[in-house]
């Protein structure tokens, strides 16, 4: 498995318990879950660009 | 108006609640000890199995990735994941039976199963809490 791999399966199932929850309506529910989504994974990318640079 | 508007609102709550029967807090230990299971005591079908299969999925995963279930607290850390892992209910209790997960971390990818397990944990007890706070009628 690779730490990508990781981050987005881990990314998919945090996200589906926070759309679940924290939303009332099963429209909004999705919408808040595609939301997480996108900001745990695009975080995970930002972050790994940000230490590779430090690291340099 | 504002009166009329809460006093609806506390009757649609109070119609919620009266259409669940039995002990309050089922829901919230039920959904603790298995994931899932308060949803679907609460005849919330598809939350209930995409609760059940996110936690279970991300468990599972932490185990296949040889993550450590704690079991002694040595310091403050340790307590935090025991914590975590104990979120799990049964599936922690089961597995630590079973002999399930590794004594001690010694690849990359138990590291990560460790935070696997601990988060699916803390995710479980999300879950139970949203069962809750649906039996008492405080979300819809």
């Amino acid at each position: 498995m690779t730490h990508f791999l990781a981050v987005v399966l881990f990314a998919l199932f945090a996200s589906t318990v926070f759309g679940i929850t924290m939303r009332e309506k099963p429209k909004s529910m999705v919408r808040y879950g595609i939301y997480c989504f996108v900001l745990f994974v695009s975080s995970a990318i930002a972050l790994s660009w940000l230490m590779y640079l430090i690291a340099r | 108006m504002a009166i009329e508007d809460t006093k609806n609102s506390a009757a649609a709550a109070s119609a919620q609640t009266g259409a669940y029967k039995g002990f309050v807090y089922l829901p919230l230990i039920a959904g603790w000890l298995v994931p899932g299971a308060g949803h679907f005591l609460l005849r919330k079908w598809v939350r209930g199995a995409l609760l059940s299969a996110s936690i279970l999925g991300m468990f599972v995963l932490g185990l296949a990735m040889q993550g450590k279930l704690y079991a002694n607290v040595h310091d403050l850390l340790d307590l935090l994941g025991l914590a975590g892992d104990l979120g799990n209910g049964l599936l922690f209790v089961v597995s630590r039976l079973l002999n399930l997960g590794a004594d001690q971390v010694q690849v990359t990818t138990a590291d990560w199963g460790t935070r696997f397990i601990v988060v699916a944990g803390l995710l479980n007890v999300i879950a139970a809490v949203d069962a809750h706070n649906l039996r008492t009628g405080r979300k819809s």
